[in-house]
């Protein structure tokens, strides 16, 4: 990986005005407003304002512990897992308070999926795996689901590796298919917005590459928020890019702009390898 | 510390290991062994004709034919000992008669001795008076026949253990009805013929010594005196024994008190009895393992659950016999009386703090990130609980229920108090709810300590001990397979 990040952007030949032009088109899909999680007493994320827009690939980086996966796992309420944790401020989906008292975790969790950092795919079978999500969600036909599940896998660019092996179990198959399959699992319940949480560490250096050729194709289908510290898969893969550091919301921009001309003294640090 | 002692205090650690497992197998060997040789004792053995007899006329098996023609070749050779017994019978009717003439009997005397009315013992106690009044001094010569008559008596009880009821005989108790059915108990029984025993005491600073008087001394010079070499000679002529795999023994229904028949009722008690266990305790176990690690914060209530359910576990079982006794008969009334169900729900109670605490560890140890998974998917929490952690922890799970069906097979003292009888039919599915039932441990118990005639019944008890062992071992085999099997499969 010896190219500079800023050949990485210049290399996906766009030009930062346009971009940042089209960034500004739609409204937000997901608006931080002052938005802090809190775990005990601990202040995972300060006070973020923030907005994402629709059908882009927003990457969050940021040092370890900075709090992009806490700020992530907001979005679709999986710090509710953690007993301590407890929010501040305002995190809006579509004009939508997800932290509103009533409101209907399934439903968002079906608006927002998700895909983690290590491969977790249940061990079922293939076609079970993708079929979990429409299942829940009440869809039972054999064939429908069967339309769902190859739909998905199709879409995850996994469908051609195995076709012939759907009711195999699915940790037979190799890490970066297992994350696909994930991918795919996630597609299945036909979500607005896909949350990966460095989806790539685990992998391999071409099973990465396939990884990021997909969150490419997923480009415009869904609003994909990233987050990784791998800055040179940030400038690959995303639109726009928020750097977060010890909890506080440094920069954000569109991708081009923020690696090569960051306004922040922080920003500049990071990117060029001086911390984290 | 130095290489050499290190590479020493090694190489003793694992000598040390390795011995305590070549011990830890002798130790099973020894003990499994015999279990097993007497085990199948009763299974295979020498059965004799009147087994084969009790099988026909109880069970209509067997080949009719040749069982009669056998049973006929018996009673041939048995016939001259028969005719001894009947000829020494007429010799102490001689007696009598000799006895009335020299004490000038009264007709009356003469009309039992010609009748043979009453039989003789009576005849003699009515003849005293005539024989012993006015002078007449017969009471000696009385006293002494009334003593070779019970001496034979004895003898004739011997026979009739040894071959059934004597020709002409019967009697209303199935165990009366024939013979030894079991070669080797036949041989005891002809060693009790033979010889008659008795203590010496010659030596005051000893307990008296057992020793054994050859029979035939009392009665030599008589008609039975060859009786005993006939019977040691011929008890195989008169017995016919042959090998025989009698594996219905498992599944015949046992006859007056274990004599006859198998083992059916209580090895049907005891599936009754772990099967009811696992429908009471597997489920609930489950379900509070479930909400043990999933669902309950943990607070220092919780913690204090925990503990007590790892209390619990330590309990000895005679107290969960007597609360189950207390709670499900006494106070719940689920059956008026001891039960199968009563017995279900009390050995469900032991067990379950072994299938909460396993089920909970297995639950425990299901990746984070399976329910990461699910939940992001939108699955609601119970659902998630069903379709993946449960799943994925089902191999524990299992586990700890079979082996916790093992433990429900084999315990004793929950069941003695809330489900267990010794004797019994086998039960119809819907007479658990109401019915008590034999079980293998309780009637391995009894057998062995409060049977009327333990020796008698010995190879039922080894027969129920390698069932049970049997049964136990089959389960934990199968929770070794199954869990196998499915962490195979779950891990692709």
């Amino acid at each position: 990986m010896a190219m500079r990040i800023s050949d990485v952007v210049r290399s996906r030949d766009m030009r930062p005005a346009d971009e940042a032009a089209d960034l500004q088109a739609g409204p937000p899909i997901v608006e931080a407003d002052d938005f802090s999680v809190f775990y005990g007493s601990t202040e995972a994320v300060c006070g973020v304002t923030l907005g994402i827009p629709a059908g882009k690939v927003t990457a969050v980086i940021g040092p370890s512990g900075c709090g992009k996966s806490t700020f992530l796992r907001a979005i679709n309420r999986m710090n509710d897992l953690i007993p301590s944790c407890r929010t501040t401020g305002k995190l809006m989906l579509e004009g939508q308070d997800l932290y509103e008292p009533g409101l209907d975790v399934v439903t968002l969790r079906r608006t927002v999926g998700m895909v983690f950092q290590k491969p977790n795919p249940f061990p079922k079978s293939v076609f079970d795996n993708v079929a979990y999500g429409p299942r829940i969600h009440g869809s039972h036909s054999r064939q429908e689901l069967s339309e769902v599940v190859e739909g998905s896998l199709r879409r995850a660019a996994l469908w051609e590796e195995v076709k012939d092996r759907l009711s195999d179990n699915a940790l037979s198959l190799s890490g970066g298919q297992q994350q696909r399959l994930c991918i795919a699992r996630a597609l299945a319940v036909d979500p607005d917005i896909v949350l990966m949480d460095e989806p790539a560490s685990a992998l391999d250096p071409r099973s990465t590459a396939r990884i990021e050729d997909l969150i490419g194709e997923l480009r415009g289908h869904y609003t994909i928020i990233i987050v990784t510290h791998n800055m040179q898969q940030a400038a690959r893969v995303s639109d726009m890019t928020a750097f977060l550091y010890e909890g506080r919301l440094v920069e954000c921009g569109p991708t081009a702009r923020l690696f090569t001309k960051p306004r922040e003294q922080e920003t500049e640090d990071y990117i060029t390898g001086r911390f984290g | 510390m130095h290489l050499g002692t290190r590479k020493v205090l090694d190489r003793s650690f694992a000598g040390l290991g390795i011995f305590s497992v070549v011990l830890m197998s002798a130790a099973l060997l020894v003990l499994l062994g015999p279990i097993f040789v007497r085990g199948l004792g009763a299974f295979v053995f020498r059965a004799t004709v009147e087994h084969h007899r009790f099988i026909l006329e109880h069970f209509g098996r067997g080949d009719r034919r040749q069982v009669q023609g056998r049973i006929a070749a018996a009673r041939q050779s048995r016939e001259p000992l028969y005719d001894m017994i009947a000829r020494h019978e007429d010799e102490l009717w001689q007696s009598f008669r000799a006895i009335a003439d020299r004490h000038k009997a009264e007709a009356a005397v003469y009309e039992m001795i010609e009748s043979r009315e009453p039989d003789l013992p009576r005849a003699l106690r009515a003849a005293r008076y005539s024989l012993t009044e006015d002078g007449r001094h017969g009471r000696d010569a009385l006293d002494a026949l009334e003593q070779r008559w019970e001496v034979f008596e004895e003898l004739r009880e011997k026979v009739r253990v040894l071959l059934g009821p004597l020709p002409g005989e019967q009697f209303a108790l199935l165990r009366k009805q024939y013979g030894q059915t079991r070669w080797g108990r036949a041989q005891v029984k002809l060693h009790d013929l033979l010889y008659d025993y008795d203590y010496d005491y010659s030596d005051p600073n000893q307990m008296g010594r057992k020793v054994y008087v050859p029979r035939v001394e009392q009665f030599e010079g008589t008609a039975v005196e060859p009786l005993f070499a006939y019977a040691e000679d011929n008890l195989h002529a008169m017995l016919l024994p042959r090998w025989t795999f009698y594996w219905r023994f498992l599944f015949d229904e046992s006859f007056d008190a274990h004599f006859f028949g198998g083992i059916w009722p209580a090895v049907l008690g005891t599936l009754y009895l772990t099967v009811g266990t696992m429908l009471i305790a597997g489920p609930t176990g489950i379900i509070a393992a479930a909400y043990l690690a999933e669902y309950a914060r943990q607070t220092w209530r919780v913690s204090l659950i925990r503990t007590c359910i790892s209390t619990l576990a330590g309990v000895p079982s005679i107290v969960f016999g007597l609360f189950g006794l207390a709670f499900f008969v006494n106070t719940l009334h689920v059956s008026d009386s001891r039960s199968v169900l009563a017995g279900a729900l009390t050995l469900a109670v032991l067990v379950l703090p072994t299938v909460i605490r396993a089920s909970e560890e297995a639950i425990r140890a299901v990746p984070q990130t399976y329910k990461e998974a699910a939940l992001s998917l939108g699955a609601t929490k119970w659902r998630t609980t069903f379709t993946v952690v449960l799943p994925a922890a089902l191999p524990g799970v299992l586990t700890s229920i079979i082996i916790s069906m093992g433990r429900a097979a084999g315990e004793t003292a929950p069941i003695i108090f809330t489900a267990a009888v010794s004797l019994g039919k086998p039960l119809k599915l819907w007479q658990t709810l109401s019915q008590p039932t034999p079980a293998l441990p309780w009637n391995i118990y009894n057998l062995a300590t409060e049977h009327e005639a333990v020796d008698e019944i010995r190879h039922v008890q080894y027969g129920m001990v390698l069932t049970l062992i049997v049964m136990v071992l089959a389960l934990n085999v199968t929770a070794i397979i199954l869990r196998a099997r499915i962490s195979r499969k779950l891990r692709g």
